[in-house]
């Protein structure tokens, strides 16, 4: 089977084999050919308005589905432009496929008009990349990329593509097989660490799982959960984790870390087992990592051995697939219970004694004041909204940590945010990317005023293609997070934070053709988030609220887990036992 | 301290960069590299030597073994193995020196490349702590110049290359002659 067609044909033939059903993207003088082929050919484009934003858009495609998200973009300042979503989709492990043009391949190395050295750029900022000279080499490169996107752990992959090979005929032959002699995969783990780590799970005392960004890509969310009540451990998610245990499960302790609960540092710090699953002991989670967890065990479950021993040597490693290595485990477990289970009876019923206390003694609980909208209060009413169901993008600051505190989730998936690399002005692009991957999903952007006007652009693209995204906007008037530092560590000397102009909601929205709402009252919040709710269209709600709230509990830089500063006005370090 | 680092690449355009970009981007600092195809002519080994905490060493050959175009990542370290390294020096040298630094090259297994009325060019294959000495004996005699190799290794052990298997690809398709001419009527905005 093979038949003469171009080389811009050929890559959306691969796109179609590859299932892509959307990919967001610019175009530009090198990707004329692409976007011609594109005219009669069904993949649904969504043309963002800016090459950052389609990338941030596949991340938000991917990481509300779990599908490899595609963005493109042109040469030189497209390619440049994409930088920002790749390098946070390779600290988050999302698949992405970039699509990039370069000038043809006889002026590379030139300088010609928008040339840039894509693939020494994107080297850093991707898993791995192609630079396709010639159109026999396009099918395979294509389809490795999405191969490469979305096994093992997942990341974005650049194919750069010179307009001269978009517009060469060629005979296509549909690629058989995928041969990467160098990528390995290890997707079972070893049997006899597995049964070990079963083992040691039913002797702890005072067993503790924590749970990552790992658990959603794998899609072990039901094998987690099968886990954590067989030895019924409290079980934390981090930041990219929410959702991979629901939220309302008696077991979950919320998310740790820099601004975790009282309950999920304090289990952390006294657990004599860890049990991390698809984690990478991030600084935000550890705190100083001397100190983190002194007097646990660790039995750390990745499918990157290059994550074993980076940050913390585990007692008992275990390469493979969370959901894999998870589905044995709870075989074991489950073989080894009526041996094992309740032999540290006491000691677990003791555990969990000291874990309701710290719950019962620092809640998280939402401020509420009658005269001005806490932003804990906003998080708090669209949990109430969203019921656990609804797709949260959250963009990057405080709104982004009172929302992973207060907005609860029953599954994974549902809460996206930019968690490694912190890139402001990731929450409207990736809402739109979720949105047009589950139209049937009610898909909120949680932004602050800052990073709501970093993207402020996408406005567009929501109101063009007609996105019912509801976009919330918790507005502080400050760059929140960078505020709180500059209040806490650097004697309040607030320099270059304030954001004292924002368009008024109403006319910003109704200049795009969609409602807008500005409130500021606590008693309309309510009423105001159902009214966005019900709107069938995109909703700017903008929510002016208190403007100097801190988020609580927090670590500060290079502090210990449980040394927590648990609230204004005067740090406390907390009573570590 | 120094770690010795036998890479297996394949040999494709952008490979060394790959593995000189990840050691830069971890921080860490390359003493010497080496590369050369090997004797199947798509593959290249590269030697490296780069400054790392003993601690991190697995750390570095896990992030090695990452990279798509490295079949083999082994450190050779403290594991059975030569390693050498070529220097090539001239030597400034005064009539009543020359006989000295020819014995001084005989001890050190060091051989003349070229002679002329203003020294000598020697040629010398060793490890680095001797090549380092050489080069100090040398010094003493008069103005040098030098060139280094950098290390090149190789392991006394066989080590057994895993390499994984080719995979199906994506089969998926909406047309069997592979061309799409649909034209979608939801290609346009506001389709919501």
């Amino acid at each position: 089977m093979s038949s003469l067609m171009s080389g811009a044909r050929m890559l959306l033939e691969c796109l179609t084999r590859e299932g892509v059903d959307a990919m967001f993207g610019y175009p530009g003088g090198v990707t004329l050919p692409l976007y011609d082929a594109m005219y009669d050919h069904p993949l649904r484009h969504i043309l963002v308005r800016h090459e950052q934003n389609a990338a941030f858009a596949a991340e938000g495609y991917a990481r509300a589905t779990g599908r490899v998200g595609v963005c493109c973009a042109t040469s030189g300042p497209g390619a440049t432009n994409l930088t920002t979503g790749l390098v946070d989709a390779m600290m988050d492990s999302i698949p992405v496929v970039a699509i990039t043009g370069q000038v043809s391949t006889k002026l590379i190395g030139s300088d010609a008009f928008q040339e840039a050295d894509t693939f020494g750029i994107s080297r850093s900022c991707t898993k791995h990349n192609f630079l396709v000279k010639t159109l026999g080499d396009l099918p395979q490169a294509v389809h490795e990329a999405f191969y490469i996107a979305s096994t093992g752990r997942p990341g974005p992959v650049l194919v750069d593509i010179p307009k001269d090979v978009f517009q060469a005929q060629g005979h296509y032959a549909p690629v058989s097989a995928i041969h990467l002699p160098g990528y390995k995969v290890h997707t079972d783990g070893h049997a006899g660490q597995i049964r070990r780590a079963a083992q040691m799970m039913w002797e702890a005392e005072r067993p503790f799982v924590y749970a990552g960004g790992g658990i959603v890509a794998s899609g072990a969310a039901a094998e987690l959960r099968e886990l954590v009540e067989t030895l019924d451990a409290p079980a934390v998610c981090t930041l990219m984790g929410l959702g991979s245990l629901p939220a309302t499960h008696p077991n979950f302790i919320s998310m740790p870390g820099m601004h975790g609960s009282y309950a999920a540092n304090m289990g952390m710090s006294e657990a004599d087992l860890l049990i991390a699953l698809g984690v990478r002991f991030d600084d935000r989670v550890t705190g100083r990592l001397a100190a983190f967890a002194p007097q646990a065990k660790v039995i750390h479950v990745d499918i990157d051995p290059a994550e074993i021993g980076k940050n913390r040597a585990p007692d008992l490693p275990i390469v493979g697939d969370a959901r894999r290595v998870l589905a044995k485990l709870n075989k074991i477990l489950a073989e080894l219970a009526p041996a094992q289970a309740g032999i540290h009876a006491g000691a677990r019923r003791a555990w969990w004694g000291r874990i309701r206390r710290w719950q019962s003694e620092h809640p998280l609980t939402p401020e509420f004041c009658s005269t001005e909208i806490k932003p804990q209060h906003l998080m708090a009413e669209i949990d109430r909204i969203s019921g656990g169901k609804a797709i949260v993008a959250a963009d990057v600051g405080q709104h982004q940590m009172w929302a992973a505190q207060f907005v609860r989730f029953l599954e994974p998936r549902l809460w996206i945010n930019s968690g490694g690399l912190g890139a402001m002005g990731f929450g409207l692009p990736a809402a739109i990317g979720a949105q047009v991957a589950r139209p049937d999903k009610l898909v909120f952007a949680i932004l602050g005023d800052g990073g709501f006007q970093m993207s402020i652009p996408e406005l567009s693209t929501i109101a063009s293609y007609g996105l019912p995204v509801k976009i919330v906007v918790m507005n502080n008037g400050y760059l929140g997070m960078v505020r709180q530092w500059q209040e806490l560590f650097y004697n309040n000397r607030l320099c270059a934070v304030t954001m004292d102009c924002f368009p008024e909601a109403e006319k910003l929205a109704a200049a795009y053709g969609f409602k807008g709402r500005s409130i500021h009252s606590p008693a309309v919040l309510a009423d105001a988030l159902r009214e966005a709710v019900e709107e069938p269209g995109p909703y700017l709600l903008n929510v002016q609220v208190s403007p100097v709230e801190n988020v609580y509990p927090m670590v500060p830089a290079g502090g210990a887990i449980n040394e927590m500063v648990l609230g204004p006005p005067k740090p406390v370090p907390a009573a570590a036992k | 301290m120094l770690q010795v680092i036998s890479l297996l690449v394949e040999n494709k355009p952008g490979a060394l960069m790959r593995v000189t970009g990840l050691l830069s981007a971890r921080g860490y600092n390359i003493e010497s590299l080496t590369v050369a195809r090997t004797l199947d002519p798509a593959l290249s080994r590269m030697t490296i030597a780069v400054d790392v905490e003993a601690k991190q060493r697995p750390q570095l050959i896990k992030q090695m073994n990452k990279l798509i175009n490295v079949l083999q990542a082994t450190d050779l370290t403290d594991a059975p193995s030569v390693t050498r390294e070529l220097l090539l020096l001239r030597v400034r040298a005064a009539m009543e020196s020359r006989t000295a630094i020819l014995k001084e090259a005989e001890i050190f297994g060091a051989r003349v490349v070229d002679s002329s009325v203003e020294g000598y060019a020697l040629e010398v294959t060793s490890d680095s702590e001797k090549i380092d000495e050489f080069i100090d004996v040398m010094r003493s005699y008069g103005e040098i110049d030098v060139t280094r190799s950098g290390t090149v290794a190789v392991s006394l052990e066989s080590r057994k290359l895993r390499l994984s298997s080719p995979v199906p690809a994506a089969a998926k398709s909406v047309s069997d002659e592979g061309i799409l001419t649909t034209s979608d009527p939801t290609r346009s905005p506001r389709e919501w």
